[in-house]
Parts: C-alpha cells; sequence; structure tokens
C-alpha cells in the first residue's frame, strides 16, 4: 500500500516559484488497480516520479506499507518495490533489450524466460530480445519495451505513465489483457495507471483525477467518469493543450 | 602454447581470445621473440631478416581462414618497433586477429609499436580484429604506438576493429588508408581511457575511384583525467561516400578533442562528419536506477553497452 500525504512541490521557473502539486494525499491500497486521469500539464508525471523518489517532495511525507520512503533514493524504492514505466522511454546505445529485462529482473535468467515478457507485450520476442534500445527501435516498440521491463520486475507498486501512448490500435485490446492479467495476479501490490483512455478506466478498481497539480476527484470508475465526461471546461482546456496528442480519449 | 607462463597466458586471452593453440595460421610473439609458428597450406607467415616482424603471404582465393599474430610483453622496459607485412591475394576471404598486451610491473616503460601493411587483393574481404591491452601494478608505463597502412584494390572490403579498453598508458595510432574503385573500407574503433592516459587516433583514408565507401566510427569513453584525439580525415577524390563519427560519453575530468576532416576533390564525392561528446545522459542513469541499480552501477551498464 503506498500513502501520498499532503504531498506538494514546485519548480523554479523563470517567473519565480510555479506549483505543480498541490496538498495532494492519497492510498493505493493493496490488491487494487488504480487509474489516474486529468488534462495535460495536471501534473501526473510529476506524481509518478515523486512516487519513484526521481523528483523530491517540498513537503508531505510518502510512505509504502506504513514505511516512511520520502527521504529515500531512486534505486533504494526501487529495491523497496516501486516500479515505473516512464511516459517517455529513455533509449540506450548498445544496451541490448535481454539486458534491460536480466537488469530489471535483478539476475540473469535464461533467454527465453526473458522473451515471456515481450510475448506478453505483444512482441514477437525472437526478433527484439537481442535488438539495441535505441533509436532504431519505433515509439511504439520502445513503449512495449519499457511496459516489458517493468512486468519483468515485478513490484509491489508498479507505476505506468500512459502506457497506451503510442500504441497501435490493434494492439490496444492485447494492452488492456496484460493489465487485466496483471489485476488478477495483484495479490499483495498495487497498479497504479496513468492513463487518458477509457478502456483503461474501465478495467480501474479506483480512479482519481489530478488537474492543477490538485486531486479533484476520487472514486470508483462510475462515479468519477460522469463528472469527466461532456463537461463544459474539460473540452476547451483539452483542444488548447492536448491538440494532435494520440490517446486524448477524455476530449 | 609451449614457453608461455600465466600472466602471458592471460594476456592471449585479453587480445586475442586464445586460450590454446589457434587454428590455421598464427605467430605469437612474446617478449620480442617468437613463441609459436605455423604456416598452412595457404597462408605463410615468413619472418623478417632482422628478427623484427614478419611477412605473411595469403594465396588468392584462400577462404575463410584465418591468421592470428598476437604479441606479448612481459619484461619491464622493452621497447620494439616491428613490421608486419600482409598481402592478401585477390578474392580471397580471411580473418586477421593481431593485438598486444603488456604487463608492466616494473618501473620502466615497456613499448611496442608495430608498423602493419596490407595490400588487399581485388575483390578480397578481410577482417581484422586488434586488442590492446595493458594490466601490471609497475610505475613504468605501458605504451602501443601502431601504424597501419592499407592499400585497397578494386572491389576490395576490409572491415577494421580496434579495441582498447583497459590499461594502455599511451597510445599513439595513425591509420592510412588507399581505396581503389569500388573498395570498401569500414573501421569500428572502441577506446576506453582512465587515470592520466592519453590516447591520439588518426585517421586518413583516400578515396581514389568510383564508388569507394569508407565509414569510420569511433566509440570512446574518456574517465578521470584522460585524454582522447580523435582525428578522422577523409579524402574524396572520386565519386564515392565516406563517413565518420565520434561517438564519446566523457566523465570525470577526462578531455577529449575531435577534429573532423572532410576534403571533397571530386563533386559527386558525399562526405559526412558526425560527431558527440557529452557525459551519460541523467535520464538512462535514472531509469537504470528506477530497476534497482545504484547510480555507480547504473553508470558501468551504460558505459558497457556503449562500448560493447
Ligand atoms: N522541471 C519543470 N520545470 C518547469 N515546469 C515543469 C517541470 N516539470 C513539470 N513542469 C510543468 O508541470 C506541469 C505538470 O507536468 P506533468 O508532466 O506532470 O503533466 P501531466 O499531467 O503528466 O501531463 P500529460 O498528460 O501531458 O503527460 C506542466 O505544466 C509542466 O510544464
Ligand atoms: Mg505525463
Amino acid at each position: 500500500m503506498l500513502e501520498l500525504q499532503n504531498i506538494s512541490f514546485g519548480v523554479n521557473d523563470e517567473g519565480g516559484e510555479k506549483e505543480i502539486i498541490r496538498d495532494v494525499s492519497l492510498t493505493i491500497p493493496d490488491n487494487k488497480l488504480v487509474v489516474i486521469t486529468g488534462p495535460n500539464g495536471g501534473g501526473k508525471s510529476t506524481l509518478a516520479r515523486l512516487i519513484a523518489g526521481i523528483e523530491k517532495p517540498c513537503s508531505g511525507k510518502i510512505l509504502l506499507d506504513g514505511e516512511d520512503i520520502t527521504s529515500l533514493s531512486v534505486t533504494d524504492r526501487a529495491r523497496k518495490g516501486i516500479g515505473y514505466a516512464f511516459q517517455q522511454p529513455v533509449r540506450f546505445k548498445g544496451i541490448q533489450v535481454l539486458d534491460l529485462i536480466r537488469l530489471a529482473i535483478g539476475s540473469k535468467v535464461s533467454v527465453s524466460s526473458a522473451c515471456e515478457y515481450l510475448s506478453a507485450v505483444g512482441l514477437c520476442a525472437r526478433d527484439y530480445i537481442g535488438r539495441e534500445v535505441n533509436s532504431s527501435l519505433s515509439g511504439g516498440e520502445l513503449k512495449r519495451i519499457e511496459i516489458a521491463t517493468v512486468l519483468a520486475k515485478a513490484s509491489r507498486l508498479s507505476v505506468f505513465d500512459e502506457p497506451e501512448a503510442g500504441i497501435d490500435l490493434w494492439s490496444f485490446q492485447n494492452l488492456i489483457e496484460v493489465f487485466r492479467g496483471m489485476r488478477e495476479k495483484i495479490s499483495g501490490s498495487s497498479i497504479l495507471i496513468i492513463s487518458h483512455q477509457e478502456r483503461i478506466l474501465n478495467i480501474a478498481d479506483e480512479v482519481m483525477v489530478l488537474k492543477n497539480g490538485v486531486l479533484t476527484a476520487s472514486g470508483t470508475r462510475d462515479e468519477v467518469l460522469p463528472g469527466l465526461m461532456g463537461t463544459g471546461d474539460a473540452i476547451p482546456e483539452c483542444r488548447m493543450v492536448g491538440a494532435g496528442k494520440e490517446g486524448e480519449a477524455t476530449c | 602454447m609451449l614457453k608461455l607462463d600465466e600472466i602471458q597466458q592471460r594476456l592471449l586471452m585479453e587480445v586475442a581470445d586464445l586460450h590454446k593453440v589457434p587454428e590455421g595460421a598464427y605467430n605469437i610473439r612474446s617478449n620480442s621473440q617468437s613463441a609459436g609458428r605455423r604456416s598452412t597450406e595457404n597462408i605463410e607467415i615468413i619472418p623478417r631478416e632482422d628478427g623484427q616482424g614478419l611477412t605473411v603471404k595469403i594465396k588468392p582465393g584462400t577462404q575463410n581462414e584465418s591468421v592470428h599474430i598476437p604479441v606479448v610483453m612481459t619484461k619491464s622496459g622493452l621497447k620494439e618497433l616491428v613490421y608486419n607485412d600482409f598481402y592478401i591475394g585477390e578474392g580471397s576471404k580471411v580473418v586477421i586477429v593481431a593485438g598486444c598486451g603488456i604487463d608492466n610491473c616494473g618501473t620502466q616503460d615497456s613499448e611496442h609499436d608495430g608498423i602493419h601493411r596490407f595490400y588487399v587483393g581485388k575483390g578480397a574481404n578481410v577482417r581484422y580484429v586488434e586488442k590492446h591491452y595493458g594490466s601490471g601494478t609497475g610505475s613504468g608505463k605501458r605504451i602501443l604506438n601502431p601504424g597501419t597502412e592499407v592499400y585497397m584494390e578494386e572491389d576490395s572490403t576490409m572491415e577494421m576493429e580496434m579495441v582498447q579498453i583497459k590499461g594502455v598508458d599511451d597510445t599513439n595510432r595513425t591509420t592510412t588508408a588507399e581505396l581503389a574503385a569500388g573498395a570498401k573500407l569500414v573501421v569500428r574503433e572502441r577506446l576506453m581511457t582512465h587515470g592520466s592516459q592519453n590516447a591520439i587516433s588518426t585517421y586518413v583514408v583516400n578515396l581514389n575511384g568510383e564508388g569507394a565507401t569508407a565509414d569510420v566510427v569511433s566509440r570512446s569513453v574518456a574517465r578521470d583525467d584522460s585524454y582522447q584525439k580523435f582525428d578522422a580525415k577523409l579524402l574524396g577524390n572520386a565519386p564515392c561516400s565516406g563517413h565518420t563519427e565520434c561517438d564519446s560519453i566523457i566523465m570525470d575530468r577526462g578531455r577529449i578533442l575531435a577534429v573532423p576532416g572532410l576534403e571533397a576533390n571530386d563533386v559527386d564525392a558525399a562526405l559526412v562528419h558526425e560527431a558527440a561528446i557529452g557525459k551519460i545522459a541523467g535520464d538512462q542513469i535514472i531509469k537504470l536506477m528506477t530497476l534497482g541499480l545504484t547510480e555507480q552501477e547504473a553508470e558501468e551498464q551504460i558505459i558497457n553497452g556503449f562500448l560493447k
């Protein structure tokens, strides 16, 4: 179980201090799949980076299974069981997909067991396991490999930041199945997905809305979704910032 | 291998992946003397009269054979200059593995300067691997100054892999190549320097014939207080294409100088140079840390991959 208690975070922008996350408190319970959604620039990725330890909050506390991890490094949090699939995955010259999966698992597993994680995200394992994680991979391929490494890490809490972005229509259903499968085998762990896709919201146990750095709603899908869709103010906001970006189901 | 001690055998492993006597033709030079030599039906290895080097003759049409000519030095204070000439017959396809390992536990500098000349016949295909390795705790330096000259006839191909990852204090490598029509040269250099090491790598490639191509790529890492200079010059003297690339990671107080040099002397010469020097990208380190690696472990993985 992960708890955020009164988390605030800001950066020093040109125009002075800019608040990105404002006093957010939330709980990701065990055995639950939680989806955070909200407009572009709402602070979702920043929240994920705070959870992974890449950013440190200005105030507030982060607890994992009751233990205060606020001051722990990225490495320590990863070892305590936090996994994080980046919205924009990183490319590496020379490091192969197999290397990355082995690093994620933390041992030199056989090629065939590493391949299972690629198959799970719909990649033909044989074609990809030896590929370099460099700029020769397409955006969608890279995104799937990113998801595969987080699956391989098998964390207490797995965070996926817009996993659907760049994934083609045909594979999207497959991706939903991956998360459904994870949800089924969740016991003792939890999943946090940041998404704009209604079909991902549909598999959530709980949905939270982050807007302007503030948690504006949380509850079951049926409680939260009606308030999201078709509200007058969400639409112009989406048009302004979200035009041309893939996977904007909320717009 | 008969007269080799443990250190010499370890050096051989490092520079030529040799656990035992290699197949095919070979000459092993140890502390300035031949420690074993074999010619084959198609590949003849002849020592020079002064003892300082070899002439290697490969018969035209030789297919899929290899030549190993590793050098190991374990005596402190040795300084040698050797000349090795390779005549690679028309239409042959061979692998040549050179490489030099120096173990210096003494206080005097050890230096091996090897001049390799390759005469690559028409349509021949050569893969050349050269590894450098240094070890030993002495204060004497381990110095390697290889000079490589490549003369390529029509439609020949030469692929050169040059690796220096560890332990060599000073290198000054010069590679020159002359390419006739349709000849193809590919160079892959991998280099890591640390401590106060110095490495200079200079290429001068003349593309003299129509359709000649050259692709010279260096990947390097400079750590601690080390210094590297990558100076690659391509001269397009005919309708040809050439590409050089220097891709480097800099760490600590390392310094790298990349000198691009392109000279087009023909309107149909297409020449490209790319150079990128920078420290390891922060998000690469962070990504590996989210998988549970420490910052140092992440750096090691990134560098190992980069130089693989
Ligand atoms: N280091 C930074 N410096 C300045 N502004 C930042 C920084 N990091 C984030 N921001 C700003 O904070 C806001 C929230 O960004 P964040 O990436 O968390 O949004 P998001 O909800 O993930 O959006 P999206 O749906 O587009 O992925 C944005 O306005 C962004 O520009
Ligand atoms: Mg985001």
